[in-house]
């Protein structure tokens, strides 16, 4: 049976629609709030991102609570770089218990990329060895080999980099996320659809639903600084020239027209099996783009 | 070897302001190999204050010099306590270890540390020192192709890169190779990549309840071949 509504619909192989929201650094939560409302029933689930880009910010379990509290299907995203075992392994049991059972398994950004360069970086764990822990609480043990009172249940979601410049180590780590126990994988941001079609070669010989990560530009600035400065990105040549062709202001309509006409291939040619929005910082946009991908998805 | 960086001048002045007689210490072996406190480095350390003495004129030191084989090892610090018969401060260019060496052998006088102690490494060049080890008590260097991921990647993650790795350099230094691509490349020419698809379980920090003592296993024959 499933274990979570997001669970269920990765099960249904219907073709599966995530975005992400990104807490404030402020305890004044309405806007995330507003962008929860405006997309719980458009999406199968929302990623709340941990501390993104290893900035401090409201938490990711927050975040999550308020998407239950207004009916919305969350997705913890859990880094390794904050917490040690002992501390992940206990936001576990308090998102189990409060019904948040999605769950992606990060590294986690660098310390040096954020805005407290002089933190403790933790990396107790990596997003491997998360995964199994988390399997091993499912199991009714946890980490020291003490048994739990009520054991989780999770679904587990890991991240994959297609585009990485020199692929090979990125799909050993992949295949090791598999075995570990990752049900889905949310691919880094894609700009090039052949490598998502080169990745998918060799993914589809493993059960693994995979979502494409699309993220969503707002100027060509934008997409130089992100290549620059943003773990884990690489933005083509190409598109940076289609973002700088538009006039000052149309960034953002030039994203979203990049972004709906990659979604609407993915799902034409069956790529893989769901898209995952990240709008970063535009977030109110992200209900234009499924309306144009002709998307309209119902949670469940 | 130990590598480690000497102190600013106006650090090292404000620690010693209170004591008017200082002995300054070097250590002959890492810190002379990394150029941080070795005998010529406490030569020039001593021009260096004796100079900005004279130029503030508020001079009230008077400096010794004195440069002992190793100042981790209690063997090498028995002619210490004769230089330090009319002296109010050892000013240790020894590493963080040679600094409490010096402090556990002589109860009663001060002792300063002259260089900030930087990591263990080895020498790349001349005048370059690259960090390699981080000490964890369990060497992986089999698995990994010869190259340390605890210390050379920033995040000292065990199963693979993480997904920063750029034109095979790290996310968190431009300048820094990605410790995890070095590694599978070593790795793939050795043909030994079957030991990067393997499952690393986490570290065992068990491994290192501070402070840790090592007591030698090998039989040390003692008194009998005297002579
Ligand atoms: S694995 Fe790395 S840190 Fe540990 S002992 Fe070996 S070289 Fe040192
Ligand atoms: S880029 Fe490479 S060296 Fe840097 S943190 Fe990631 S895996 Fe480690």
């Amino acid at each position: 049976m499933a274990n979570s509504l997001f669970e269920e619909k990765l099960n249904s192989g219907e073709f599966i629609v995530t975005t992400e929201v990104g807490p404030p650094k402020s305890v004044d939560v309405s806007e995330v709030v507003h962008h929860i409302k405006l997309l719980k029933d458009k999406v199968d689930a929302i990623n709340i991102t941990d501390h993104q880009s290893s900035v401090m910010r409201f938490p990711s379990i927050g975040g999550c609570l308020l998407v239950k509290e207004l009916g919305g299907e969350p997705i913890l995203q859990m880094t390794c770089r904050d917490r040690n075992r002992l501390a992940l392994q206990a936001e576990l049991l308090l998102a189990y218990s409060r019904d948040i059972k999605n769950v992606l398994c990060l590294t986690g950004d660098s310390v040096d990329v954020g805005d407290h360069k002089e933190a403790k970086p933790v990396f107790d764990l990596d997003s491997v060895q998360l995964i199994k822990m988390i399997r091993t609480l499912e199991s009714g043990t946890d980490m020291g080999g003490n048994e739990l009172g009520a054991a989780p249940k999770f679904c587990i979601g890991a991240t994959v980099h297609p585009e990485a410049d020199f692929i090979e180590p990125q799909l050993i780590k992949f295949d090791k996320k598999v075995n570990a126990g990752a049900q889905f994988l949310q691919t880094q941001g894609i700009f090039e659809l052949a490598s998502l079609r080169r990745f998918m070669q060799y993914a589809s010989q493993f059960n693994i639903k995979i979502l494409a990560g699309l993220i969503v530009l707002s100027s060509a600035g934008m997409a130089r600084y992100m290549n620059n400065n943003v773990p884990g990105i690489i933005i083509s040549q190409a598109i940076i020239d289609e973002m700088a062709s538009v006039e000052k202001g149309k960034g953002l309509q030039k994203g979203i027209e990049i972004a709906t006409r990659m979604i609407k291939t993915i799902k034409e040619e069956n790529l893989c099996h769901g898209v995952h929005i990240m709008a970063v910082g535009n977030e109110s946009i992200v209900p234009d783009i499924l309306e144009a991908a002709e998307l309209v998805s119902t949670p469940g | 070897m130990i590598v480690a960086e000497q102190k600013s001048l106006e650090e090292i002045r404000r620690m010693i302001a209170p004591y008017p007689r200082v002995l300054i210490l070097g250590c002959g072996t890492c810190m002379t190999v990394c150029n941080a406190g070795g005998e010529s480095e406490v030569s020039f350390l001593h021009n260096s204050l004796r100079l900005a003495e004279v130029r503030s004129g508020d001079g009230i030191h008077t400096f010794t010099e004195h440069t002992v084989k190793r100042q981790c090892d209690p063997e090498f610090l028995e002619t210490l306590s004769e230089k330090t018969i009319d002296v109010d401060v050892i000013l240790s260019l020894g590493c963080g270890i040679g600094v409490q060496a010096i402090a556990e052998y002589l109860g009663d006088i001060p002792v300063l540390p002259g260089v900030n102690t930087s990591f263990m490494g080895m020498t790349k060049e001349s005048g370059v020192w690259d960090e390699r080890c981080a000490a964890c008590g369990e060497c992986r260097l089999e698995d990994t192709g010869g190259i340390c991921p605890i210390t050379r990647c920033t995040k000292g993650i065990l199963n693979g890169p993480c997904a920063g790795s750029k034109n095979g350099k790290c996310e968190a230094n431009k300048d820094v190779d990605c410790a995890w691509i070095l590694i599978y490349k070593r790795l793939e020419r050795l043909q030994q990549l079957d030991k990067m698809r393997r499952y690393y379980s986490p570290r065992n920090f068990r491994a290192i309840p501070r402070p840790r003592r090592i007591l030698s296993k090998v039989e040390i024959a003692t008194g009998e071949s005297d002579g």
